[in-house]
């Protein structure tokens, strides 16, 4: 080893252990941005590592210096735009957005290499040309997923893109295994030498990516974004073998397993199953079919006026709020709502189900937004034995996180669902538009119960109405 | 380095990965799946090397660049916007008088 080469290990080492620290206090409230900084700081570092590097080796031709600062200045002033910009409760489509583009780049790069291999350059390079053909294929085939597959994903969460009804038919199952062994059979090609397969496998790869994500319901996307960021990071660490790059390897690594881990514990949470998410379908499509429809038999309603004489007459109210008051964007409104209520020496508590929002962890980002206390959030676990000593829920935008069907119906699809226990509560309110079905297309025991009273109307004009109702009461003037 | 070690390197990193995140409170899901997201950009070494080590005036170099570009699109823009979401998280009470 000579000196540079000495220089970019100590750096490449130092850059590994400081991304393994980020991800790490990334797990912890206390530490997380510290730790965020500290990952953005070891990929700084590990750009100047390689760029020194070469300075101090082959050098870095003038040309190249000026591909480096355009795609440089191009690339990171459009993702800071998007990133100021963009409004909280779009995150997943964000997320999606972002992991698309990073599955572009290493199917670039590899395509890239492989036209243009520059591996040769390398004097006695010690990748063996097999190894280079492997792994630059497996970075265009995990590429193209990703970059297609998260595509669909953001558009589909920004409502671009709906789920087409021929999607929903078993014949796609067909059509997906045709693009897979379409893939397959270029990558052998590619891999034995063949090089105009190379496009074959990018457009045999890409509509993999399309057929498999686009029959997924819209609620499953953050599993498949999860998925798809484990996927951006096995493309990264296929990359690193075709630049010999130890450093790729192990962040494309680390993120891979992440992606993996994050994904097993959504699915969980939604007692759904991996293959059942890839492989079922948009649930609504399959369930109304089967089971868990029925009629409602004892809806009451009630005005916002009603609601607001209760609030004001509790001691402990709890609020379970769902995908629906992210949608409306209500989270300001609400922690109006609450403040006023607290004001008057109301306890309110916020109950999270594990994947409430648009995403594992999203609720606590917006409500987080909206400066509800940290200490206000409480989680399933944590609340659910509360509820029985609780005057009033309000259940904002979330259904099937409520259905007592999950505990009670052992023939109902959600059967098994950890879910909240509101009903346990002496009044619960749900604020809901209509009586539609939740995104598992069943019925919701909940709305049936006695106790149970429906406010209908939009969550963000629902909550500014019962402000001003509140303030009509006296409640949080002093 | 030659290949098995490379292997080797593989195999680590992804235990490493899922002994880091075993444990992580649900509450930062969203933002370590950002965070996460935005390390996965590290395929800009890869662009870079490619643009390096391009002959002159290759097509080489152009395709490096854009990849570059996508790349720091995503390394950049998932820093920030993991930064926004925990800068939320961190917001002291204080602040809460308007």
């Amino acid at each position: 080893m000579n000196f540079p080469d000495i220089i970019k290990f100590v750096i490449d080492l130092i850059a590994v252990l400081l991304l393994a620290l980020g991800i790490k206090g990334l797990s912890k409230v206390r530490s997380a941005r510290e730790a965020n900084i500290l990952a953005a700081f070891a990929m700084l570092l590990s750009v100047v590592g390689l760029l020194s590097y070469y300075l101090g080796t082959s050098g870095i031709p003038a040309e190249s210096w000026a591909w480096i600062i355009v795609g440089s200045l191009v690339g990171s002033s459009l993702g800071t735009l998007l990133a100021k910009k963009v409004p909280m409760t779009s995150m997943p489509e964000t997320v999606a957005l972002f992991n698309g583009f990073g599955g572009m780049s290493s199917l670039l790069v590899a395509i890239g290499a492989f036209l243009f291999p520059f591996n040769e350059l390398e004097k006695g390079g010690s990748l063996e040309p097999f190894i280079n053909d492997v792994s630059i294929s497996v970075s265009i085939f995990v590429g193209a997923i990703t970059f297609s597959g998260s595509i669909v994903a953001m558009a589909k969460l920004q409502g671009w893109l709906s789920t087409p009804g021929w999607t929903q038919v078993k014949a796609r199952h067909f059509v997906n295994i045709v693009f897979g062994v379409t893939s397959l059979v270029a990558f052998i090609y590619l891999i034995s030498g063949n090089i105009s397969s190379i496009w074959l496998l990018v457009i045999a790869s890409s509509l993999l990516g399309i057929g498999v994500t686009l029959p997924i319901g819209g609620a499953d996307m953050p599993v498949v974004i999860s998925l798809l960021n484990s996927y951006s990071g096995i493309a990264a660490a296929a990359a690193g073998f075709v630049v010999d790059s130890q450093l790729l390897i192990v962040a494309g690594a680390m993120v891979g397993a992440a992606g993996l881990i994050l994904t097993q514990v959504m699915c969980k949470g939604m007692n759904r199953s991996l293959v059942s998410v890839l492989f079922g379908g948009a649930l609504s499509a399959q369930s109304t079919a089967t089971s868990g429809s029925g009629e409602y038999t004892n809806i009451t309603s009630c005005s916002v006026e009603e609601c607001a004489l209760t609030l004001e007459a509790a001691n402990r109210v709890i609020v379970v709020p769902g995908y629906g008051l992210a949608v409306a964007q209500a989270q300001h409104t609400l922690r109006e709502v609450t403040k006023k209520l607290e004001q008057n020496g109301i306890e309110v508590v916020f109950a999270i189900h594990p994947v409430a929002g648009r995403m594992p962890g999203h609720m606590n980002v917006l409500l987080a937004e909206a400066d509800v206390p940290y200490e206000q959030l409480k989680e399933m676990e944590v609340v659910n034995p509360e509820f029985p000593a609780t005057d009033v829920v309000l259940v904002l935008g979330a259904n099937d996180v409520v259905n007592p069907q999950a505990k009670n119906d052992k023939s109902s699809p959600l059967y098994g669902m950890p879910v909240l226990d509101v009903q346990e509560a002496r009044t619960v309110f749900v604020i809901k538009r209509g009586m539609s079905a939740g995104y598992s297309g069943i019925k919701n025991d909940l709305f049936d119960l006695p106790n149970t009273s429906m406010v209908f109307g939009d969550a963000k004009k629902v909550l500014s109405e019962l402000i001003g109702e509140l303030k009509d009461l006296g409640v949080g003037e002093k | 380095m030659n290949f098995d070690s490379l292997l080797w390197v593989l195999l680590l990193g992804s235990l490493l990965g899922l002994e880091l995140i075993g444990k992580v409170p649900p509450t930062l899901h969203t933002p370590l799946m950002s965070g996460a997201n935005a390390i996965s950009g590290i395929t800009m070494l890869a662009a870079l090397t490619a643009i390096i080590k391009a002959e002159p005036n290759s097509p080489l170099l152009i395709i490096g660049s854009i990849s570059l570009g996508f790349a720091l699109f995503n390394v950049v823009g998932g820093f920030f916007v993991t930064d926004r979401m925990l800068a939320m998280f961190s917001r002291k009470p204080t602040k809460k008088n308007k």
